[in-house]
């Protein structure tokens, strides 16, 4: 089993080699830097893997908006910096990989971009599997009565998770109050989860980075710092506008209701920084190590080849290191939101 | 850093797309695993207070067999020793009675015998003084034959009487 396991991700490691091995080809030299940030920046097109000289990529559709009304096009028409419709993607600047357009005034300007981009289409299939899964789940529940006992495989593992989160988690740091909130942290711990896994399959519909973009974890923290203030007991805002310290803490000059207002902030925040960082600096760790073949080409096949080995077994190790940290990313993300919402639960000191 | 700032775009996206999912599994997906988990544990709950109380039940029908067949055995001994006390009371009665009939019976026939005896001594008697008033009658007959034997019995019947008078 283990043996088949470790040969597995040996060969997701082989197939991750692919895109890499072309660029090594098409210039002879190897910009890691590109190939790292290329695969975690957002792009406008799915870029799957050379064969060749031919490029396998899926375009995605470009919906903006810009000075002159709505474009809607496929982003093949922007390849290799071409300009459709007076868009085109940037090469540098502060907008560099952006659809910009040219105002009046000749600068460089971002119109209002919805475009379908390779994280948005990710999310799509990513979304779409986690649904699939789940409604296949409780579709299991209408059709078998309680008394014939739990589910067995698939069905009973997401049941042990579920089960896991609503007890361990959220029914243990919320309170009595947590079936407000079950709803909202089950679904961010699998999406998360199912995001972070599917990021680390090397290869289309997975690879994507998806919650390493912080639009991604802003939104999931954004909704985390609304469920901890919109319903912060009276206990909760006293604690931050009235805390229990010596009175000159507080009068004239606020200092701790102005640490704590800061904290109120910097909790949510700091989720998001640590899910996206965390995710972000996974991918580029293994595409490093993986590239490390491909910059040891030029220097003899003795040193390429011993690094190829060494490539591989931290490859190995990354990519296990990365199963387990994107379940722990997604617990963490889901266990902090949830003793922050407690914190916001606290009752009144007798 | 392009890298930290968020995209418009992705954000529009994830915040639909975000919506949606959760929309669909906190409606269509959870509370269903969770009800469904908390009617097994509810089932698994009520199914051991079931078992527990029909291994109850089990016992106190168990006890109540044992209770039952020691009041038999119970009963059976004291029907038994009863048995046994009604038959020697019986057989005593019995015996009792036999005795107590015999008794009478050997009475009455005691009595009779002495009224048979009696009757048969009074019989005899009788005959025995008639027969010796008859024979006595014979020997005066033949003894007062003549005058001078007959005065002198008169005389000495008359002795006789005057003896006694004196006596007496």
């Amino acid at each position: 089993m283990n043996t088949l396991k470790s040969l597995f991700i040996a060969g997701i490691c082989l197939l991750m080699l692919f895109p890499l091995q072309a660029h090594a080809e098409d210039k002879g030299g190897v910009d890691v830097n590109e190939i790292v940030f290329g695969h975690i920046e957002d792009a406008y097109e799915w870029h799957i893997t050379d064969i060749g000289n031919v490029s396998i990529r899926i375009p995605l559709p470009v919906i903006v908006k810009s000075e002159t009304g709505w474009h809607v096009f496929s982003s093949e028409r922007l390849r290799n910096g071409a300009q459709y419709e007076g868009l085109y993607i940037a090469k540098e600047g502060a907008h560099a990989k952006k659809i910009v357009e040219r105002n009046a005034a000749g600068e460089e300007v971002r119109p209002f971009d919805i475009s379908i981009t390779k994280n948005v289409l990710a999310l799509l299939i990513n979304s779409t599997i986690l649904v699939c899964i789940m409604l296949g789940c409780a579709r299991w529940y209408k059709k078998h009565d309680v008394s014939k006992g739990a589910p067995r495989g698939g069905v009973g593992m997401i049941e042990a998770t579920v089960l896991m989160i609503h007890e361990d988690v959220i029914k243990s740091c919320i309170g009595e109050d947590y079936g407000r909130y079950a709803p909202y942290l089950l679904t961010a711990f699998f999406f998360v989860l199912t995001n972070n896994l599917m990021g680390l399959i090397p290869f289309f519909p997975g690879g994507a980075n998806v919650t390493g973009n912080i639009a991604v974890t802003l939104v999931l923290s954004v909704c985390t710092f609304v469920l901890i203030n919109l319903y912060g007991t009276k206990a909760y805002w006293k604690d931050i506008f009235w805390p229990d310290v010596p009175t000159w803490l507080k009068v004239p000059v606020p200092l701790m209701p102005l640490i704590e207002v800061f904290g109120v902030f910097s909790k949510p925040f700091a989720l998001m920084i640590r899910l996206f960082a965390n995710i972000m600096a996974g991918h580029a760790a293994i595409l490093s190590i993986v590239a490390i073949i491909f910059i040891t080409a030029k220097l003899g096949p003795v040193i390429n080849g011993s690094m190829t080995c060494i490539s591989l077994i931290f490859g190995i190790f990354m990519s296990m290191l990365e199963i387990l940290v994107a379940f722990i990313q997604a617990y963490v993300f889901t266990l902090l939101s949830a003793v922050f919402i407690g914190l916001s639960r606290v009752k009144e000191k007798e | 850093m392009g890298l930290l700032t968020p995209d418009p775009g992705t954000l529009f996206w994830m915040v639909i797309i975000f919506g949606f999912v959760f929309f669909i599994l906190a409606k269509y997906a959870f509370p269903v695993i969770i009800n469904m988990v908390d009617k097994r544990k509810k089932y698994i709950d009520s199914s051991l207070e079931a078992a527990r109380q029909a291994n109850e039940q089990l016992q106190q029908v168990k006890a109540e067999s044992e209770a039952l067949l020691a009041q038999a055995r119970e009963n059976q001994t004291t029907i038994l020793k009863e048995a046994s006390a009604t038959r020697d009371r019986i057989i005593a009665e019995a015996r009792e009675r036999a005795r107590v009939e015999a008794e009478k019976a050997l009475d009455e026939t005691r009595h009779q015998i002495a009224a048979e005896k009696e009757s048969a001594i009074n019989d005899i008697r009788r005959q025995v003084a008639i027969l010796s008033v008859d024979v006595a009658e014979k020997i005066l007959r033949e003894k007062l034959s003549d005058n001078k034997e007959q005065l002198d019995l008169v005389n000495r019947l008359i002795d006789e009487v005057k003896s006694n008078n004196e006596i007496g």
